[in-house]
Order: structure tokens, then sequence, then C-alpha cells
């Protein structure tokens, strides 16, 4: 029941937007997040959208976590014998 | 970027839990508060990835599971009022309370109708003016300000017949209710990711300031649970427990005010009767005296009669995280999806149905 699926917004109009989830296009309210634009990711919650997906901060974490990935799989490698 | 797949990356997987595994020296038990987090967990088989020191228990995150008996009793005796149309989320229709459950009613006649949103509801009422339609309103702070948006809505429609039946529960209180308790011993808490979108991180300073230890607040991806279970561990081994908000892409410090603000608008915070914790203060939220017509047990008193709890059903213990699932003697021998005793085993986010779907620690 707290699921909440990524979801882009298409078009809005007042209160409510048409997004795409997964490739079916509904109709959601904005009722919470009247902050949203069109080309932006919401959290879709049971039809509202209850926050709008920062981008900046969803590409800061990957960054860290390739960074930290890319540092493991060095020291996999030098652990390795005959590298 | 679809903010999915980036995060189940296995290679980001892989170094994290290489993390956690380099961090880790002494055994620390972690409590998911979520019962999403709970069915993630299971799906990717978390659990079992994590080295032997770092545990995790599921807590009461299932709004199904930890509603009260009485209160589905009173939902189901409303079902059964004539003309009643009883509008629900699916997953409370199998839940069985004293006397059957709402699936069963509607066998034999009620009329209880299934609906994605609160906005469904608020349809069903203009189209059956002459019918009052009842929202049962079972959630977390995730789901109550949909509700608050819908009961504001019908106001300004002018809506006569539109009511809610508000069980509603609040999770922080719930949390400080099972860490007071003690019978379980944690050494952090997995904030709920949704939850905590809605009512903000500053929600969960309580825990490390109150309780020492630390809570990160987590998204639903495999590689943010890993995430927020890496962060725990960095701070319970260097004594410095903090809130770690490692969903920081949906989850800020103040949360989401124009929720938090309609939220306050209707509700009021109340004690609430919790399956498996019984009653814990400040932890629900009735409906204020201004919206008093929109409140269904206002407007239905109804006293269904006592509650009976189906027997040897251990679902309080597994909600307050005492207990798990194989525990209970009616754990799939009697108690099994296709024929649930307790919540727990119906839910979608309930704690036994993830351990029969993706099956148990080995």
């Amino acid at each position: 029941m707290c699921l909440a699926i990524p979801t882009l917004i298409i078009s809005i109009q007042g209160t409510t937007a048409r997004a795409a989830i997964g490739g079916v296009e509904r109709t959601i309210s904005l009722a919470l997040t009247p902050e949203a634009q069109v080309g932006e990711y919401v959290l879709v919650h049971t039809g509202f959208a209850i926050s709008v997906v920062d981008e900046e901060e969803a590409r800061e974490t990957l960054r860290l976590l390739e960074e930290m990935a890319t540092l493991y799989d060095e020291e996999t490698l030098a652990d390795e014998p005959g590298r | 970027m679809r903010y999915i797949d980036e995060f189940r990356r296995p290679q980001l997987a892989r170094s994290l839990l290489a993390t956690i595994e380099a961090r880790s020296t002494r055994p620390v038990r972690f409590m998911e508060f979520c019962g999403g987090h709970t069915h993630a967990i299971f799906r990717y088989g978390l659990r079992q990835m994590l080295p032997p020191t770092v545990s995790l228990r599921s807590g009461p995150g299932c709004p199904v599971c930890v509603t009260a008996n009485s209160d589905l009793d009173q939902a189901l005796a409303l079902a059964r009022q004539s003309d009643v149309i009883l509008a629900t989320f699916g997953d409370m229709m199998r839940v069985p309370g004293s006397r059957g459950s709402l699936q069963m009613a509607k066998a034999k006649g009620a009329d209880v109708r299934i609906v994605y949103s609160t906005l469904d509801a608020l349809e069903m009422a203009r189209l059956n003016p002459h019918r009052p339609v009842v929202f049962l309103g079972v959630g977390f702070e995730t789901t109550a300000p949909t509700v608050a948006a819908a009961i504001v809505q019908a106001e300004a429609e002018g809506l006569e017949n539109f009511t809610v039946l508000s069980l509603h529960k609040l999770t922080p209180p719930a949390t400080r209710a099972i860490l007071d308790a003690g019978e379980v011993r944690l050494s952090g808490i997995i904030g709920p990711g949704h939850v905590t979108t809605v009512v903000g991180s500053k929600a969960w300073e309580f825990v490390p300031h109150e309780y020492a230890i630390p809570c990160a607040v987590a998204g639903f991806e495999p590689v943010d649970i890993l995430r927020a279970v890496a962060a725990l561990v960095d701070m319970a081994e260097s004594g410095r427990p903090a809130v770690a908000n490692t969903y920081s892409r949906s989850v800020r410090p103040e949360g989401n005010r124009t929720a938090l603000q309609l939220v306050d608008q209707v509700f009021e915070v109340n004690e609430a009767n919790w399956r498996g914790l019984g009653p814990v203060p400040d932890s629900g939220l009735r409906i204020r005296s201004e919206y008093a017509r929109f409140d269904a047990a206002l407007t239905f008193p109804l006293h269904p009669g006592p509650t009976r709890e189906p027997k040897g059903c251990r679902c309080g213990e597994v909600l307050r995280g005492t207990v798990e699932p194989p525990d209970c003697p009616l754990y799939r021998r009697t108690c099994t999806p296709a024929r649930p005793i307790g919540p727990c085993m119906v839910s979608a986010e309930g704690v036994c149905a993830a351990w029969f779907r993706y099956g148990e620690r080995p």
C-alpha cells in the first residue's frame, strides 16, 4: 500500500495530470505536488503524486555508488594473484 | 533515467555488500518498518546476501495487518448496512475479522467495491447520489493525505453522501512503541521511504536522540536498501547514531509540506489500536470536528459486538518483530495465501506472505 512508482508527467490540466506508468497512460492527481512540471518524474501512490523525483540527487547518489563500485573492482582485481 | 533499473545494478549491489562485510565486526540487527521494504528484501534475497553479523527483522509496516480486529468488525458492520457502498483498497478484502471478511460479506450481498484511489470513491459518490459511499481509510502517512484531499474535495463539491472510516495510523509512534517495549533488541531502523517522503526525515530524529541507535531512510530498489544497511552498519560501528537519508531523490528533511498541511487541516492525532501493539498514544488520525459530517464513525454508530481473534495465530508477535513466521504453528500448515487465517498472510505487504512467496532463510 505504501508503494509508489516513478512516473513521467506528460501533460497537466489544473490539479490533474496525464502520466506514463510503464508505458500505460493514466490520470493522476497533483493535489499534493502542485510544483510538478511536465517532463518531470513524480512518485505516484494510489493515484496521487507524493513527490517530485529530484534528478540531481538521483545522479549524485548514482555517481557516489559508481565511484565506490569502481574502487571495489580495482581492489578485487589487485587482490587476485597473477594480475 | 527511469529511477528503477539504475538502482538494481548488480555491480553496485556487490560493492555495497563488500563495504558492509568489510565494515561489520559485531552482530547487529536492524528492523525494516515498512512492508514494502520487507517484500523487496525477500524478493531480492537480501537477507541471504548480508554477512552473518548483519541480520534484518521485519516490523509492523503493513497497514492492513496492523488494523485491529475490532476496527475490521466495524468496517464489516458498515458494509452490511443496507444501501451503503463500501469502497476499499483491494488488500482489505480478504482479511478475516471476527465474523468473516469483506469478501465474504460481498458474496452475501453487501456492496463492497475495490478502488485504486480515493478519487475513485469520490466518483462513486457522484454517480450514486442517493446512496451513502463510505471509504475505508486504512493506511499510513502516505495514504492519509490522499484521504484528506478527497474530503476537502467532497466539501468543495457539496457531496453529502461521502464519508470515511478513518483507521489511519502513524509510523514513528509505532516505532517508538516497539523500542519502548524492548522485546526485540535492535541496533538500528530502516526508515520507510514513502512515509518519510511525506513526514520528512526529521520525523526520525528521536531514534538516535532518545534511543541512541541509527535510522537510515531507504528507497525500495535493492541498491537503495543495501545503501541504507551500509549506512546503518557504519553508524553502529562508529558509535555515532544519526538519521541518514539514503533516499534523497524523494525524501527531504521537512517532508511534503502540502501533504502535511492537508492532513493537519482534516485530521487530528489520537490514540489508535494496533494489532500486536495494542493501544498506542498519538498513533492514529481522527477526522476533526470541522469535518465531522465526513466521519463514518459518527454517521453510522455501530456496535459490531465482541471481537474474536483467530486461534493460534501469532500475527501480533510477527508484527512486533518478536517472532518470525515459521515460529507460528499455523504458518504454511493451515495458514497459506490461498486460505489465510491472519492478516500477515493476506496482504501483499504482510511478513508471512513474503516468507511464503519468496522462501525462507536457509
